[in-house]
């Protein structure tokens, strides 16, 4: 990952991050969407936290725990030889905790959507709770899979407070598009940063168009 | 072990259920009640859908449920067509996928084929194609049905099958179902709340009432000898009144009873003491409208005397309420609009009718009353 431009640097942390948020927000999402159970609220508040905390707080909580001394960090470094702060890795981690909510609600909503009665039917119709899920559940709540990966992609592209907090601006390691537009800033390169910043607009763009044009697919249910 | 369902079961949450029913192979089980009766919930627990506290469901001689031995078998496993109220197509996938993703214990070759026979078999030849936002509400059912039969089930179980369709499509369903059944050697169990429904199609009928089983037994026999008042409403039977045993006379075939000072006959019924409050009732088809030219068949068979208060014509038939004189109740009873006119039958007119001794059904006063 030496010289790694940041533009390389941020795509592959969104790839990271959205492929791996994907089953974590199929099954969380889908717990959530069709199963009760105590302590469901204070989950899905945890979950939405970060759309309201700020960056620089969850980034601070997680340079704590990504210490040597801390137990994850601690664990990290047992296992790898190397400190997860200020690391490609664990920036992935820090992403992944923040794109929680962007990866878990939109697929919640999607499996909410499908009536239980549906789910039933294909049981007693046989189908294994698998084939259940890779025959109807998916197909039926694919638009929304899909909008919870793009979201997610898309978000990591322009994070920048929770980077910097854990990342720092380390080049070819954690100095990502957003880092590398504030760098420029600093460094008086308004042109650098432009054609950054241009870029940037137009990868939101394109997500938020996907994201809009898959709320109004999917079969009726 | 008889072949054929066996259905006991018993809970106290989320409703309470005390039931049990049985239902033999090529037999169709209807179970009528009010809505919130528990209908149902019976029908989730035999597809194993919900679990009751307590229970034992076996078919065919496999125990699907046995709670006291900790048996549940899996929905997947049960062999259960059911056909949901709503229907639950899968909407992404065309009618005979619908069917054909049913098939799981089919190999693959087989199944198409299989499926295209099922959707012949309910009237959907050409229609394979369809998805289900592409299909009418009766079109949908038969869709429904033929999923249902996909597995070559143990069991089909209808849940309201006809309540989301117009009243035309639901008389040609229920045509369809009538045929459809006589081919299928398995049992049949429809939930319903439509008691012309279950007259219609049912060979028994279980009735349900707050989630117990108030009366089982063939359909003619449920629907005119109610086990209680209670049983009586909710079969819609409206001619239902108290009275107490006068005496019996087994020599005549016949017991007499007594409402506030009116004497009826009724068919010898042996197994109430004399002097013992009852509850009685006569199905309108038991009343016998006296004509106004000359006397009529049963004219001496419980004589009562009243005035109509109540005229409604109802295409060709007209409903008659009739004040008794004898008794601080009213008769309900429908005739012909031809012979109410012929015998100036109307609001106001003072009438006579005959109850048919062997009409009158008499039923052991419940507690509650």
């Amino acid at each position: 990952m030496v010289n790694a431009t940041p533009l390389v640097l941020s795509l592959e942390l969104a790839a990271w991050t959205s492929a791996l948020m994907l089953p974590i927000g199929l099954f969380v999402g889908r717990a959530l969407a069709w199963r009760r159970f105590p302590g469901k609220p204070v989950i899905e508040a945890a979950i939405a936290l970060p759309l309201v905390l700020p960056p620089t707080v969850l980034g601070y909580y997680l340079l704590l725990s990504f210490a040597p001394d801390a137990v994850l960090g601690g664990a990290f470094q047992g296992l790898t030889g190397k400190t997860l702060a200020f690391s490609f890795p664990g920036l992935v981690l820090a992403s992944m905790l923040f794109n929680l909510p962007f990866a878990v609600q939109p697929m919640q909503q999607a499996f909410a959507a499908i009536p239980g009665e549906i789910r039933e039917a294909a049981w007693v119709s046989g189908l294994s709770p698998a084939r259940t899920l890779l025959r109807i559940e998916l197909p039926l709540a694919w638009p929304g899979v899909l909008a919870a990966f793009v979201l997610t992609f898309a978000h990591t592209l322009g994070e920048f407070g929770v980077v910097l907090m854990v990342g720092g601006n380390i080049p070819g390691e954690t100095r990502t598009l957003s880092i590398a537009i504030y760098d420029r800033v600093q460094a008086f390169d308004m042109s650098g940063a432009g054609a950054l910043s241009a870029l940037l607009l137009a990868l939101s763009l394109v997500a938020i168009a996907l994201v809009r044009a898959l709320a109004g697919r999917g079969p009726r249910v | 072990m008889a072949p054929g369902l066996r259905v006991a079961l018993a809970q106290h949450r989320p409703i309470r259920l005390e039931v049990s029913l049985e239902c033999g192979p090529g037999e169709l089980l209807v179970l009528v009640g009010p809505s919130g009766s528990g209908k149902t919930t019976v029908l989730r627990c035999i597809a194993g859908l919900h679990h009751p506290e307590r229970g034992e469901v076996t078919c065919g001689g496999s125990t699907w449920l046995d709670t006291d031995r900790k048996v549940s078998v899996t929905p997947q496993r049960r062999g259960v067509g059911l056909v949901f109220q709503h229907y639950a197509l899968f909407p992404h996938l065309r009618a005979l996928e619908n069917v054909t993703v049913a098939m799981t214990h089919l190999a693959v070759a087989r199944r198409v084929p299989r499926a295209r026979e099922l959707l012949a078999l309910v009237n959907m030849e050409g229609l394979e194609g369809r998805r289900p936002d592409e299909l009418s509400g009766g079109q949908r059912q038969r869709v429904a049905l033929a999923r249902a039969l996909a597995r070559d089930p143990a069991v089909l179980l209808l849940d309201e099958p006809f309540s989301a369709v117009d009243q035309m499509t639901r008389r040609r369903l229920r045509r369809e179902l009538a045929q459809l059944r006589h081919t299928l050697q398995i049992p049949v169990v429809l939930v319903t709340h439509d008691l012309d429904e279950a007259q219609m199609l049912a060979d028994r009928v279980t009735l349900l009432h707050r989630g117990h089983t108030l009366q089982s037994g063939p359909t003619r026999e449920v629907m005119r000898r109610p086990v209680s008042a209670e049983a009586a409403r909710l079969l819609d039977q409206t001619n239902v009144f108290s009275a107490r045993i006068v005496s019996h006379e087994p020599q005549h075939g016949r017991t007499w009873i007594e409402s506030d000072g009116l004497r009826l006959e009724c068919a010898h019924t042996p197994e109430f003491a004399v002097g013992e409050p009852i509850d009685w009732l006569v199905p309108p088809s038991d009343v016998v409208l006296h004509r106004r030219d000359r006397p009529s068949r049963g004219e001496r068979e419980n004589p009562l005397r009243g005035t109509v208060s109540e005229f409604v014509i109802l295409g060709d038939e007209a409903l008659v309420n009739m004040d008794i004189d004898e008794l601080d109740d009213t008769l309900s009873f429908t005739v012909s609009v031809h012979v109410a006119g012929r015998n100036r039958v109307g609001l106001g007119e003072p009438i006579g009718v005959s109850l048919l001794a062997s009409g009158i059904h008499i039923m052991k006063r419940s507690a509650a009353d």
